[in-house]
């Protein structure tokens, strides 16, 4: 067996049980870890691929941002995961059946796969030819140049996230102490304060 | 070459320019205050930007690599996509100004919500049709949830949601078998790899999926469930908003990649979209009939309509393409007004959607209640109304096809479904009198109501030439 190959069956180990794991443990923030493995895993996977650049985004997006997002999330939102479990557990034979067959449905459409005999010249037409272009250059040169008008409208498509967030969750509510740092700096000692002369065994 | 593709893509390019202008504007002057000038702003946004696509005649172009198409086909959708956006955004100022609901969001979510479709309707690639499809859908979610003090409201937003982002695993996964069988995510490429009769049992796949996806989307069923609920909880105008633009970019986009991607292999995909559109006709025709609130009826109404339109599509001819097209023109006319009529039913400022509150409504708007029938047997497909022409329409493509068994149940459903829409009209014109809705109703939602209503009348001599159109509109997409 070469390197590669030991490899490959190490990272796919990985990926498999990182998943396996992240449905199944008992602790969520155990789950979170889990995931982390298998984001780190299937990193290396497409690094045999020789996707390098693909493996630096897994790495840093997901288990960078991602993953410690949901750490946060899995820590501050109240869910009982014990009762989830429950529930999960009452429908796990349907479940199971469910996926059984959808297996065997996956595997009569993989089991008889076949590439169409263009396919491989359609997908030369677009993507530049590996030999000679460095992955990173060529997911570049796709993203800004071919694909700019995919590339500008998932920037709107963000944009409607932000702006559906916004609309959804924020409320100005009445008097909220907001903080204004200029208004709070330009403030006057001497409307601000009031010195009162409070004499002994009365009070104000 | 980067010229050529921007002038293909320039009126897309204006409107999202201007919403983000619009929304910077509203975010430093004084928000929502501005909000009413912005519905009025963006509605004469997008006529103006309608007109200009439908004056300016152009030869079929693609642009960034085929990713893009600017045809006939996709300016008759623009067209009607922006019209009647615009169309229903004027309706509806009032009465989100009334309920507080206003806000300055409102109008730049449609503006982008409209981009969206106007990318889906333009497609040329798997790609751009799922940006396409997200960026709308996503608005959309958006404005179904606006009314965030309505339990039904939220819940509307939350299932359309979760329903639409399963709808768009099905689609993507459809799309990345599809990619993986033709190696191209391109129409014109994926075409050229999928051939009649001997399609691979995984573009087959993909195929399927692509479908199912795609009829959450234009909520044909069985994959309906989502839109009596959502029609429900939406306010109104958004209600409104549902009924028209979307469903005829979601369909159009439907006959673009049926025709664009696998028009070579008709026979395979016939079946799956004759079985849609019976069971749709049938299930928006019989799950009408117990209901009383009138925004769960429009649902349930516009279901079946769906299943009419699919019967064109399912001809798969250019007969069959034009035809879908004449349909979804009526189907969204008719919609408008019906909605102008239901944004008005109040009971003391209050917005009412029961259908008995209309008891004895001809009594005393006895000219509203007029169009109103007029609207409601034109929905029905009653001849000589032009609703029955589009009917007409697509029943002939169907049997021009060969597939006459559908042409068939497709007669039987509308008798069917006539029943409840004629309970509008009975209930309008006889049974008792209980308790009036207010008289008072805005100028605007009359003139809207009788301009539909009108144009189902005036429509019958030539339905305004639209038959020309979109006889031209599909010759660009079927050769």
């Amino acid at each position: 067996m070469t390197v590669p190959a030991i490899a490959f069956y190490c990272f796919a180990a990985g990926v498999l049980a990182g998943g396996l794991f992240t449905v199944i443990s008992r602790h969520p923030v155990h789950s979170v870890l889990w995931l982390i493995l298998a984001f780190l895993s299937s990193a290396g996977l497409f690094v045999l691929l020789g996707a390098e650049f693909v493996a630096m985004l897994l790495v840093i997006v997901y288990v960078g941002a991602v993953a410690v997002l949901f750490l946060f999330v899995v820590m501050m939102l109240d869910v009982d995961f014990a009762q989830l479990r429950a529930e999960m557990a009452k429908y796990l034979p349907l479940s199971l059946m469910i996926a059984i067959v959808l297996l065997m449905q996956l595997a009569l459409a993989f089991g008889s796969w076949s590439f169409a005999p263009e396919a491989e010249d359609l997908r030369a037409n677009i993507a530049p030819p590996l030999e000679e272009t460095h992955n990173t250059a060529a997911l570049g040169l796709l993203i800004y140049d071919d694909y700019i008008l995919l590339f500008q409208l998932s920037g709107l498509i963000l944009l409607v996230a932000m702006i559906g967030a916004i609309v959804l969750t924020l409320r100005h509510k009445e008097g909220i102490k907001r903080q204004d740092v200029l208004s709070q700096m330009y403030r006057d000692p001497a409307e601000a304060l009031e010195i009162k002369d409070v004499k002994p065994g009365q009070g104000l | 070459m980067i010229a050529a593709d921007i002038s293909a893509v320039l009126p897309e390019i204006v409107l999202s320019v201007y919403a983000m202008g619009a929304l910077l504007l509203a975010v430093y002057t004084r928000k929502d205050e501005v909000a009413q000038m912005l519905v009025w702003a963006t509605s004469g946004m997008l006529v103006l930007v309608a007109l200009w696509i439908a004056l300016s005649v152009q030869d079929s172009r693609t642009a960034f690599n085929g990713m893009f198409i600017d045809d006939g086909y996709s300016r008759f959708a623009k067209v009607m996509i922006l019209a009647s956006a615009a169309a229903v955004l004027f309706m509806s100022q009032e009465y989100m100004e009334r309920r507080g609901l206003l806000r300055f969001e409102y109008p730049i979510l449609i503006t982008l919500a409209v981009v969206g479709m106007m990318v889906m309707v333009s497609a040329g690639d798997l790609m751009a049709l799922y940006m396409g499809l997200e960026l709308q859908s996503l608005a959309l979610y958006v404005v179904a949830a606006l009314r965030r003090d309505s339990v039904k409201s939220t819940e509307a937003g939350l299932k359309y949601f979760v329903l639409g982002a399963l709808g768009s695993g099905l689609l993507l996964y459809g799309a990345s078998l599809t990619y993986g069988y033709a190696g191209t995510t391109q129409f014109a490429g994926i075409v050229t790899t999928a051939t009649e009769g001997e399609l691979s049992l995984g573009l087959l796949f993909g195929l399927v999926f692509l479908a199912a996806g795609l009829a959450f989307k234009v909520s044909a069923a069985p994959f309906h469930m989502w839109t009596p609920d959502v029609y429900e909880g939406s306010p109104t105008p958004v209600t409104a908003f549902f009924a028209t633009a979307p469903k005829v970019a979601a369909m159009l986009l439907f006959g673009r990649l049926l025709h664009g991607a696998f028009g070579e292999a008709v026979a395979d995909w016939q079946q799956i979209i004759a079985f849609l559109s019976v069971i749709s006709m049938f299930v928006g025709g019989i799950a009408a009939i117990g209901q009383t609130n009138i925004k769960r009826l429009m649902a349930y109404s516009s279901i079946a309509h769906m299943g009419f339109a699919l019967m064109g599509l399912a001809a798969g001819t250019a007969l069959g393409v034009q035809a879908m097209l004449v349909y979804m023109a009526i189907y969204v006319t008719m919609n408008i007004g019906a909605f102008a009529f239901i944004l008005s039913m109040e009971r003391n400022g209050q917005p009412v959607t029961d259908i008995a509150s209309l008891r004895m409504y001809s009594r005393r708007d006895p000219l509203r209640a007029l169009a109103m029938l007029v609207l409601m047997f034109s929905l029905a497909g009653v001849p000589p109304l032009v609703g029955f022409f589009g009917k007409f329409y697509v029943l002939t493509a169907a049997v021009d096809a060969g597939l006459t068994w559908l042409a068939v149940a497709g007669v039987i459903a509308s008798v069917i479904g006539a029943f409840y829409y004629l309970r509008i009209v009975y209930f309008m014109y006889f049974g008792e009198e209980t308790e009036p809705l207010d008289g008072e109703v805005q100028p605007v939602l009359t003139v809207f109501l009788l301009a539909s209503a009108g144009a189902m009348v005036l429509g019958v001599f030539n339905l305004f030439g639209i038959e020309a159109f979109a006889a031209a509109a599909a010759a660009t997409l079927v050769q």
